[in-house]
């Protein structure tokens, strides 16, 4: 089953190598991986695609906790949780399709971001699903080329506390 | 007071109660030599860069203190990562520095320039690439603190030329505050008690020991609560030496090398008590068909070790000497009849040990069994204290199967990673920790050659430490499992040549044997431990001879093959 790991780091040289090794070196798999600052410059978010039956899932978590700049893990695909995705397109703009893309574009609530005499480049950010139905609908327009930013979630904020997610301590 | 870079290192390691440091000079490293010059720190000058962190790792293993080695950059730091990755596997709390080219030369390829961070990023518990010397005494700090708390491990920390030259003000930090770092420590009360109910409940129980007991310094506490309720013990190679082998509730090692008793408590037991053991595959074989029948308990320190191979049903995170405190005080105040309950089981336990003991077929015609020499090895070593290093392959199964122990720190062998080239080392590391202490490396005529040249350097420092070859001429295991597995094709496993190892010995300025007849072990091993140099001993021994019994690799306990 496909996962989503927020992890919180220590903004440090080096780190993404830790956790990117880490995954490489226990033969875990990566479907996206993002990481900038938080709003403390000294720590930045890890947000992590990955795919793996229940046991690797609780050993992916328990090595990232083991690593000694992760501050914290959280799997947020079992809270309540916000992701979004980054989708850049650039698509043949010829005269036939632009009506097309711009009547996707509108029904996806995306932007265009760049335009030339040949290409429209469309901005898109939503969850996996919305930005897949996006690409399926306008491959046949004719792509150019495409960046997906991979994703980036945070849990909900509604009425639950925030999930408490630390070190793991002994007990069932 | 403003020191330089240099100075801050030594003055951190004295400050960390550091008094041997295992290192070979180079370029990058000058400064920190130049303040080693006339220190009060024993400087132990090795050969080749790996023996340092072999050295190191045994100095850490026999004393439970960290390891110290300091090596350069590029080629220095790469060749101790072996020894690094010997450490990681065994959780060996170590400290590794190692020189690094100025920082504004770093990523230039730049002369005898390694990422050695990256490279060893793998197998080490961190490291550390220290660009400003502000940091140096506070990195060093953090780096002690984490080779030595929670699961040990190497640390290692890479010293840029440049950042030892700088000055900054030095005061050695008291403390470590980590936000990322809390390794737990003490074991849930509840879980604890459940565990101990459990145990409780048992019929047929085994406490399956690693060598989690003895890092966590727990062998004491072990002993007391086997004895007290009454249930067998079975160690790792890691954990030779936690409980004594010479008493009725020890079984002997488990695993693809371990007795019959061992192996079949594992698969007859209703409870299994895991102690600071990992479940590694030379110890379940074939996992579908390991502890199917039983309710496992696991104590680790280690969350990742638990159920990553098998199944735990009462996990439990913590120290172990915690855990084993309070197992025992439970145990204390309980009313239970531990004998009366397992007596059965210990009745059929001590059949299987009687049927199946460890044992070998007698020489015929006067060939030394390098069995039989293990064991002379311990019997004339009885009342000297003594710690036994080990090389790997069939003389380390051999040294685990047939000395005896009666402490921890007393084996100290490459467990994980199977180094060939780590037992004489690791017997100089532990004698320059204890350099009144019989110190014996028992080894085979292969893995002896991979850090041979670190002979000079117990005979520089008369470190008197004694190496037993095992001499077939052949690499044992690889030999065995190629008469075994492989239609007896022995590729590349029989050595056409050998040194002349007396002679080698005597180059050295050590002292060389050769043994030929059984009837001249014993006196040999005696004259050995007597003299007051390294000694080479080459036992010329039974080339066909196998380690048994042997369940082959991803195999089950129905598949044991036994003498």
């Amino acid at each position: 089953m496909k996962h989503t790991i927020s992890v919180l780091v220590e903004n440090r040289f080096g780190v993404l190598s830790r956790v990117a090794g880490l995954f490489s070196g226990r033969g875990f798999n990566i479907e996206s991986l993002t990481v900038a600052e938080t709003e403390d410059a000294a720590v930045s978010r890890m947000t992590i695609v990955t795919r793996g039956e229940d046991r690797i899932i609780e050993q992916i978590n328990k090595q990232l906790n083991k690593l000694i700049d992760v501050i914290k893990v959280v799997d947020v695909t079992a809270e309540e949780h916000v992701e979004r995705e980054l989708l850049l397109v650039k698509l043949n703009a010829e005269e036939k399709n632009r009506a097309e893309i711009l009547r996707m574009v509108e029904i996806f609530r995306g932007k265009i971001v760049d335009v030339s005499a040949k290409s429209y480049t469309v901005e898109i950010s939503g969850g996996d699903r919305k930005i897949e139905a996006f690409i399926e609908m306008v491959r046949p327009l004719g792509m150019q080329e495409m960046a997906r930013s991979g994703k980036i979630a945070l849990p909900r904020a509604t009425g639950a506390p925030a999930p408490k997610a630390k070190k793991p301590k002994s007990g069932g | 007071m403003k020191l330089k870079g240099a100075q801050i290192v030594v003055e951190s390691l004295i400050a960390e109660g550091v008094d041997t440091i295992f290192g070979f000079p180079g370029g990058a490293v000058l400064p920190l030599y130049d303040a080693l010059y006339g220190a009060k720190l024993k400087h132990i000058l090795v050969r080749h860069e790996q023996g340092a962190a072999h050295m190191a790792d045994g100095y850490a293993r026999a004393t439970g203190r960290c390891g110290v080695a300091l090596v350069t950059s590029g080629p220095g730091a790469t060749n101790t990562v072996t020894g690094i990755a010997t450490a990681y596997m065994d959780s060996i709390p170590m400290v590794v520095l190692t020189g690094q080219v100025p920082v504004g030369l770093i990523g230039n390829d730049a002369f005898q320039e390694a990422d050695i961070v990256g490279i060893t990023r793998p197998c080490t518990k961190h490291s550390y690439l220290v660009r400003d010397v502000n940091d140096l005494a506070r990195t060093i700090k953090e780096a002690f603190y984490i080779a030595t708390t929670g699961k040990p491990g190497p640390v290692l920390i890479d010293l840029p030329k440049d950042v030892l030259n700088a000055t900054a003000e030095f005061e050695y930090p008291k403390t470590v505050s980590l936000r990322s770092y809390n390794p737990t420590v003490e074991g849930h009360p509840a879980q604890v008690k459940r565990a101990f109910e459990t145990m409780k409940q048992a019929k047929q129980p085994v406490l399956y020991i690693g060598g989690g007991m003895i890092l966590a310094n727990a062998s004491a506490e072990l002993v007391k609560f086997a004895k007290k309720t009454r249930m067998p013990v079975t160690t790792t190679l890691m954990a030779m030496g936690a409980h004594p082998t010479r008493e009725e509730l020890f079984l002997g090692m488990l695993g693809m090398h371990g007795t019959y008793a061992a192996n079949m408590a594992m698969h007859e037991c209703d409870v299994m008590v895991c102690l600071g053991a990992r479940f590694d595959d030379r110890v379940t074989g074939r996992l579908d068909a390991f502890a199917k029948n039983c309710t496992v308990i696991h104590v680790d320190i280690d969350p990742t070790s638990i159920g990553k191979n098998v199944v735990a049903h009462i996990p439990v995170v913590a120290d172990l000497l915690d855990v084993m405190k309070k197992l025992n005080a439970l145990a204390e105040k309980d009313a239970t009849d531990w004998d009366d309950k397992h007596r059965p089981w210990l009745t059929r336990l001590a059949e299987w040990k009687s049927l199946y003991p460890l044992r070998y077929e007698k020489s015929e015609a006067g060939i030394i069994k390098p069995q039989f020499v293990v064991e002379q090895a311990w019997e004339a070593a009885k009342g000297r204290n003594p710690i036994w290093t080990t090389e790997v392959g069939q003389a380390q199964m051999w040294a685990a199967q047939f000395l005896q122990f009666d402490g921890p720190r007393t084996f100290l062998s490459s467990g994980g990673l199977g180094t060939m080239g780590y037992g004489l080392p690791a017997a100089i590391g532990a004698q320059a920790a204890f350099p009144g202490r019989l110190v014996v490396n028992i080894a085979g005529d292969g893995s002896i050659q991979m850090n041979i040249q670190e002979v000079i350097t117990a005979v520089q420092y008369g470190l008197p430490v004694k190496t037993v070859i095992l001499n077939n001429g052949v690499l044992g295991m690889v030999h065995q499992w190629q008469e075994l597995f492989h239609g007896k094709r022995y590729s590349n496993s029989e050595f056409q040549m050998n040194p002349d190892f007396v002679k080698l010995a005597e180059a050295y300025g050590a002292v060389g044997m050769r043994i030929t007849r059984e009837a001249d072990v014993r006196p040999a091993l005696e004259e050995a431990y007597k003299v007051n140099k390294p000694v080479l001993m080459d036992f010329v021994v039974e080339k066909e001879e196998k380690v048994f019994p042997m369940v082959p690799a991803g195999g089950t306990v129905k598949e044991m093959m036994l003498l």
